[in-house]
């Protein structure tokens, strides 16, 4: 009867042996240091452009719609903690995570699906190398690095938009925006927005590598295995962000 | 009696419950060859893999240099896996990597013990030259033809001059000049090192070639073994593979005369 179940559970379950594995060896030689710094270029320096553009509209956006919001009350001078709270707390970490699963998530599944069914994902093995430590612990490392890195930089970047509409728009100082997003940001604020982007990278770069090392099927299989990596990290990144939100909340 | 390099007993491997192989049983001793014939999809790359345990049996024990590696952790087998090379099917160069760097990448996990990195460079040289591709170096996989990868596989697989060597299908789709000149290339790997050679193929003559070849150093070229003095060359095995079962195992002599329609119809009378 929940035979239908079997699979999803099955797969959880792989997905767990594999992520076990890599946080197994992550202290186990040899480091490539080299992939790892590779794969940091690819995802980090590479993601800036659109992380960058994604942060600044954002920011933007949250400025516009909460000046709306806030002249019913009379108060559009709150502004500038309003876009720094949100962009700090939720729409800096998930968004970019969001577009880096899209960008980066994909990627991983992708190169390293056409390395599986080239069968180069073999021939690795059989010439000595453990994929776990080449292909998943640099794209593990490098993400979980990045990541927080470039929300740091969307969370900017985004206050920056908000601080533009703000400026021009609202007739808000210069001071007032940014005295109020500053005294506003509390640690506890900080802490989640780093939190979440470090744990979105695991899942990020691991289900990544995940679908790409399981694909079967030639060329086919790597599309499909592509497709789910995005979709099933973009589903978790809200189910754990709803997660951590909930624990900081009742702090 | 000395342990034989790679021995099958009553191997089966499955995906998803569906057989692939089944009930396999053979054994290769040092220095000896085998030529795996069978038709498409009748487990002949699923041998050359379980036999490095990179696919796992369901039942069965696989002995790789006298150990048991059917259940052996992945850990343990990079060593046994280091004295093994292997051909793959489609050549399974990596594709981001310069020739050089393919044939270099065995060398990589052995480097500290026998191959010093001022040693890898004239080594690979040495190993390209080899198989006459000295001037590919800088190139990548995806700007060399298929039998000019064919042949930096072969290079890759031996490098390390391993014990073993496994070829899938290293003829598979190329003209028959170039089939020969990679099989000669297959035969000189094996003579010039004594290698233990499996060799999977759907060509009967590349068997025949393994069998009634040797590669003479003093002309560096192939000679029929019989100018030796010996009508064939020792210790050379043919199996023939039909859906997952292994039906025959036996000389050239013993394969031509089989009466089985399917077995004799990998061989070709000339
Ligand atoms: N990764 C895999 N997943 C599922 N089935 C597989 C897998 N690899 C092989 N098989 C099945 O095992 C059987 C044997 O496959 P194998 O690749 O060994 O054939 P083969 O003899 O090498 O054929 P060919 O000459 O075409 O290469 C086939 O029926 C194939 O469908
Ligand atoms: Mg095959």
């Amino acid at each position: 009867m929940l035979d239908f179940l079997k699979n999803p559970v099955l797969s959880i379950q792989e997905f767990f042996v594999l992520s076990g594995r890599t946080i197994k060896n992550l202290a186990v030689r040899p480091h490539y240091f080299n992939d790892t710094l590779m794969q940091m270029d690819i995802i980090g320096v590479g993601s800036l452009p659109i992380v960058l553009l994604c942060g600044f509209f954002s920011g933007v956006v949250m400025a516009l719609q909460m000046s709306r919001a806030l002249q019913t009350y009379g108060a559009v001078g709150q502004t500038g903690p309003i876009v720094a709270i949100t962009l700090v707390r939720e729409l800096g970490p998930v968004l970019t995570a969001l577009v880096v699963a899209g960008r980066n998530s994909a990627g991983i599944a992708s190169e390293l699906g056409s390395m599986k069914v080239t069968e180069q994902i073999d021939a690795m093995r059989a010439l000595g190398t453990d994929p776990i430590l080449k292909l998943v612990k640099p794209r593990l490392i490098a993400t979980c690095a990045m990541q927080p890195c470039l929300t740091a930089i969307s969370d900017f970047v985004g206050m920056i938009g908000g601080y533009l509409i703000a400026f021009f728009l609202l007739r808000i100082t210069t001071s007032e925006y940014w005295n109020g997003a500053y005294r506003t940001l509390e640690y506890d604020d900080v802490v989640q927005g780093l939190l979440k982007p470090f744990i979105f990278g695991v899942v990020i770069s691991l289900v990544g590598c995940f679908y790409g090392l399981r694909t079967t099927g030639g060329t086919q299989g790597v599309g499909r295995a592509t497709t789910q990596a995005v979709v099933v990290a973009i589903v978790w990144i809200f189910v754990l962000n709803a997660f951590i939100t909930k624990i900081f909340v009742s702090i | 009696m000395p342990e034989p390099v790679l021995r099958f007993e009553h191997v089966t491997v499955a995906f998803d419950g569906n057989p692939a192989i089944e009930d396999v049983s053979f054994e290769v001793g040092h220095g000896e060859s085998r030529v795996i014939l069978g038709a498409a999809g009748s487990g002949k790359t699923v041998i050359l893999k379980t036999s490095l345990g990179l696919l796992r049996p369901v039942a069965g024990r696989v002995f790789l240099f006298g150990q048991d590696i059917a259940n052996l952790p992945e850990k343990e087998l990079f060593g046994l896996r280091a004295r093994c090379g292997i051909l793959f099917q489609e050549g399974a160069l990596f594709d981001s990597l310069t020739i050089e760097e393919n044939v270099a990448y065995p060398l990589e996990n052995h480097r500290r013990e026998n191959y010093p990195p001022d040693k890898v460079r004239s080594r690979v040289e040495e190993a390209l030259r080899f198989v006459e591709l000295a001037h590919t170096l800088e190139k990548f996989p995806s700007q060399l033809s298929g039998g000019m990868r064919r042949r930096v596989g072969i290079a890759r697989a031996n490098i390390t001059e391993p014990a073993l060597v496994l070829y899938d299908s290293p003829t598979a789709g190329l003209d028959p000049i170039t089939a020969n000149n990679i099989m000669s290339l297959i035969v000189k790997e094996r003579d010039v090192r004594q290698a233990t050679t499996i060799i999977v193929t759907q060509r009967f003559q590349d068997g025949k070639i393994m069998a009634k070849y040797r590669y003479n150093p003093a002309t560096e070229d192939l000679e029929a073994a019989s100018h030796n003095g010996d009508a064939l060359v020792k210790g050379i095995q043919f199996l023939v593979m039909k859906q997952g079962r292994l039906v025959f195992e036996g000389d050239e002599g013993a394969l031509e005369r089989s009466a089985d329609p399917y077995v004799s119809k990998f061989v070709m009378r000339d």
